[in-house]
């Protein structure tokens, strides 16, 4: 047993509390060793426990018809027909990419591509949500510029090499993540249904198999640093962060779905955050039985580690698995032709313990259940929401509405977002039927059952700070109708929920608001939960971010040609389902507007009926499902004026020419974001016309598509005119440029 | 006619390829493992995209010490058609089965944009079903792919009618807007777009489909005759 006393401090540097390391006592019967210490800190960490969350977790609708799989496994499960499941979840790697951007946002890559194929899946698509500080800035932008950079290149190093195409995602720039970068990345598979693994361990006797690369010293406590606020000392955690390696992830991918497809597997699970403690102990309780490993037979690529660094490091690449006993050469082969090791390091037991040995010795020994899921729970105390302005700046600066158009095409949330997404291979597997900004969501093929999935990721943090629950209900509704505009029935959900610290009343509501809404729209869109990730302590020297709940909705379609953005043919009517909307200068406050132009943040998000939300989308699939549409495009950040010219950037750049019968202010009735509307380019408006009046949608024709420039008149009264020559540079230059 | 795929540790459009050569085109393909020390009875070889062995060190530079590389010299120098795409085309030219090299995008980034290339020669296996001065619409995925060769071997390259494609808008700097090159005795072609990724309409562009369709055309063209000589 190691000889390290276990002192107070020794305690608090690992993140426990005394109530919590009573707790450990209690389960063990006696003091930890300096090992144990470290294998509690990690499992009972925020990162790996969801100590705070868990409670308001549960309240989440997790169950439907098509989920095989909910929150609890590496990822969650959805039967998409024809004998096929499709797996998928979101994870961040927010802490690490602060750290150092290009690993942590490669390892971050890494990490939730191996949650897919630890479930037999082979991955076939990532998305990415980031959040930035502002570029511009004159004190941070140049850091926040590197930041940028070095995610968006880790994230394309991995999953380019790894080859699987990055099809879609989004990238919000605001001032509370100057010192709090969030990077979420979603990754989805696909596999046979009765190929699904679980990481359970069964089989008293059957043999523990580490897989793919050696254990080092890195990312040691990586799940701790999640779990904390960052300091000025967290730049010196760099050496916490681990480093990526695609190719050991292809070929471990390979090796696993070949292993898999031996039949000698039992479960498998990946080493991700707390490595082989995790693995270990989860597949154990999970199974409901012991595991007993040597620490000695552990593959290690540095000398003279400690029982404590081996179990706690998160060196990538790491897969743990159980083999049916007597079948290990079976799995030893395949490893072998992908020239990967795969080393027996112990056996599954019947007493329920995670027995760990070092040179023979037992270093620890802990009850399996106790450790992976009884760790503490937490009804932290909330209060309300902190409060935002409730009234816009007296003195607004209002330019004409012709400048203004180009001003918000060229904002940073707006703009093209070409420079990030071309350094991405969309199209590796080609099943990429609609990659990035082609459509308001991505749409891929699946060639094993000749059907179709579409896929959007939404999240909008000024939304939720000035109401968690409204903000949270705005992303779910948003994410839908992207999959319904290009004619998808949306199915299922993961979430990434990211919040500051939870041990703050006022933040810990906008979490649980947050969480209720989202149950709230979940619920009533039918799209579960089935797994997710919560990252909390997104705080920097005190200052929180915006909670930024992100939603990655999955939606189901028919083969065909996509339903894109942009107008397609001149003399097309354009209609606006939803209708015009309206909106008052208290929920005008959140818009891209306000941020941009008047360059400030007060009120409410806009409004969102959830059941008119849902007729508009039933409408729209019908629309997309009868071909009656030739282009459709949803309205969001920046409103109307934004949204028709987006739809004015195809390859043709046909433009329009509208008129809008309303009494809004102009730049209200232009900009304001009420959710619910689509804007359709038809050759048919009376069909268009006829459903959404059988859905009791709102719609009207606002003008036609013409071949040269976009017209915007308010009764009869022109509010701005462009040449599409002039306007697109401003959207598609600005980032970076 | 049957088409061989080699896998590479690391090669990730090999499946693209084999869908292309067997879904898109109809031919029999088989997957060859990079340990092989034969090609079997293929009548054409792809070397496909990818990263192979991590491309750690430079593109290409380790997978030509593949043992299948020594079957794939042989192939070629039998006649047998070689096509090597991104990572292939890559590895053909550290193996030295065709002239230059492939360096860095000229802006240092990995690019994957669809554009359009011009068919620079239609006097080849690879390109005899497409018109001479077509413009195809593909794809381009790589980080290296700058074509890069001493003004000597251009001029040759040039004279001999070597140059398969040109790009129209250059992405990555190559020189003389090369996105693709043949050897000498024409069996050998490399290119950095993907024609696999652009061989069927759902995916934007079919016309990647032609490299395939010429291919095609030329073994069939050839037989009974064993080999392929063009």
């Amino acid at each position: 047993m190691s000889t390290i006393a276990i002192t107070p401090d020794l305690i608090a540097q690992h993140q426990l509390t005394t109530g919590e390391y009573q707790k450990i006592v209690e389960i063990l019967g006696r003091e930890p060793t300096y090992t144990e210490l470290g294998i509690f800190s990690v499992m009972w960490s925020e990162h790996c426990s969801y100590k705070s969350s868990r409670l308001h977790l549960k309240k989440l609708p997790t169950r439907g018809k098509l989920v095989v799989q909910g929150p609890g496994e590496n990822a969650g499960i959805i039967d998409i027909g024809g004998g096929y499941v499709i797996a998928f979840k979101i994870e961040s790697h927010n802490h690490p990419s602060f750290i150092e951007p290009f690993q942590g946002a490669a390892t971050g890559s890494g990490g939730i591509l191996r949650d897919i194929f630890t479930m037999g899946a082979r991955p076939i698509a990532v998305l990415d949500s980031l959040r930035f500080g502002r570029l511009d800035d004159p004190k941070t932008g140049a850091r926040n510029r590197r930041i940028l950079s070095g995610v968006v290149a880790g994230i394309a190093h991995y999953g380019n090499c790894f080859g699987v195409p990055t099809v879609g995602g989004e990238c919000i720039f605001e001032p509370c993540y100057d010192g709090n970068p969030l990077v979420n990345v979603f990754a989805l598979g696909v596999c046979r249904k009765e190929d699904v693994f679980y990481a359970k361990a069964a089989g008293i006797g059957n043999p523990v198999i580490y897989v793919g690369a050696r254990t080092g010293r890195d990312g040691i406590h990586g799940a701790s640093m999640a779990s904390a606020e960052f300091t000025e000392e967290s730049k010196q955690k760099r050496p916490n962060v681990q480093v990526g390696d695609p190719f050991m992830e292809k070929l471990l991918l390979e090796a696993c779905i070949e292993a898999m497809h031996t039949g000698a597997i039992v479960g498998i699970q990946d080493m991700g955050a707390a490595g082989l403690t995790c693995s270990t102990c989860e597949m154990g309780s999970r199974g409901e039985v012991g595991i007993e490993i040597e620490l000695d037979k552990v593959p290690q690529r540095e000398t003279g580690m400690t029982p404590y660094e081996i179990m706690l490091s998160e060196s990538q690449e790491r897969m743990l698995l159980v083999a049916a006993g007597g079948r290990e050469q079976e799995v030893y082969q395949v490893f072998r032709k992908w020239g990967l090791e795969a080393v027996e390091i112990g056996k599954v037991t019947g007493d329920g313990k995670l027995r760990v040995r070092h040179h023979g010795n037992v270093v620890a020994e802990i009850p399996n259940r106790e450790l992976a899921d009884e760790a503490p729970l937490y009804d932290r105390p909330h209060t309300a929401p902190p409060a935002a302005p409730t009234v816009p700046p007296t003195e607004w600066n209002q330019p004409a509405i012709v400048a203004a158009l180009p001003r918000l095409l060229s904002a940073p949330d707006i703009c093209s977002k070409r420079w990030i997404w071309e350094q991405y291979d969309y199209q590796v597997r080609t099943n990429t039927i609609a990659g990035p900004e082609r459509c308001d969501a991505a749409i891929l093929r699946i060639k094993e059952t000749g059907t179709a999935i579409a896929l959007s990721l939404d999240g909008n943090g000024r939304y939720a700070y000035l109401s968690p629950r409204e903000g949270a209900q705005l992303a779910v509704a948003e994410c839908c109708r992207n999959l319904s505009t290009v004619g998808a029935q949306p199915v299922a959900a993961t979430n990434c929920l990211n919040f500051g610290n939870p041990e703050r009343p006022e933040i810990m509501a906008q979490l649980v608001e947050a969480i209720e809404g989202m149950s709230d729209a979940c619920r009533f869109f039918e799209t579960p939960i089935t797994g997710g990730n919560v990252s909390l302590y997104n705080e920097t020297l005190g200052e929180g971010i915006y909670p930024t709940p992100v939603l990655g909705i999955v939606g189901l379609l028919k083969i065909a040609a996509p339903l894109t953005i942009p107008f397609v043919n001149a003399g097309r009517a354009v209609v606006l389902l939803g209708g015009l909307g309206t909106c008052d200068d208290v929920r005008f406050g959140s818009t891209e507007y306000a941020k941009e132009i008047v360059g400030s943040l007060w009120g409410l998000p806009p409004a969102l009926d959830l059941e008119r939300e849902k007729r508009v989308q039933e409408t729209m699939r019908q629309i997309a499902a009868g071909g009656l549409a030739e282009s459709a495009h949803d309205l969001s950040d920046g409103g109307l004026a934004v949204a028709l010219a987006e739809c004015c950037f195809g390859a043709r750049q046909i433009g329009a020419q509208v008129d809008l019968n309303s009494d809004l202010r102009p730049e209200i009735l232009l900009f304001h974001e009420a959710p619910s509307r689509i804007l359709v380019s038809t050759a048919n408006p009376k069909a268009v016309l006829g459903l959404a009046a059988q859905h009791g949608v709102e719609a009207a024709v606002i003008g036609t598509t013409i071949e040269n420039g976009l017209e915007i008149r308010q009764r009869g009264n022109t509010l701005g005119a462009w040449e599409i020559a002039a306007l697109r540079p401003a959207y598609e230059n600005a980032l970076m440029g | 006619m049957k088409f061989g795929v080699i896998v590479f540790p690391g090669s990730n459009c090999d499946h693209d390829a084999f869908y292309a050569a067997s879904h898109n085109l109809g031919q029999p393909t088989e997957y060859i493992w990079h340990d092989s020390r034969s090609l079997g009875d293929v009548d054409a070889v792809i070397l496909p995209g990818g990263f192979a062995y991590g491309d750690y060190l430079r593109c290409g530079a380790i997978a030509r010490f593949s043992p299948v590389m020594q079957a794939v010299q042989r192939f070629a120098a039998e006649g047998g058609l070689v096509l090597g795409i991104c990572n292939g085309f890559q590895i053909l030219v550290e193996a030295g089965l065709l002239p230059g090299a492939l360096i860095r995008n000229r802006g240092l980034k990995f690019i994957c944009r669809e554009l359009r290339l011009r068919v620079a020669t239609t006097h080849s296996p690879f390109t005899g079903a497409l018109h001479e001065g077509q413009v195809l619409r593909l794809p381009i995925a790589h980080g290296e792919g700058c074509y890069f060769a001493e003004p000597r071997t251009l001029d040759e390259l040039e004279a001999e009618d070597r140059v398969a494609f040109r790009y129209l808008d250059n992405p990555n700097g190559s020189l003389r807007d090369i996105a693709g090159i043949l050897s000498r005795e024409r069996n050998v072609m490399g290119m950095m777009p993907h024609p696999e990724r652009a061989s069927d309409p759902l995916m934007g562009s079919a016309d990647g489909l032609g490299v395939f369709q010429s291919m095609l055309a030329a073994v069939e063209a050839a037989r009974p005759v064993a080999g392929v000589r063009p």
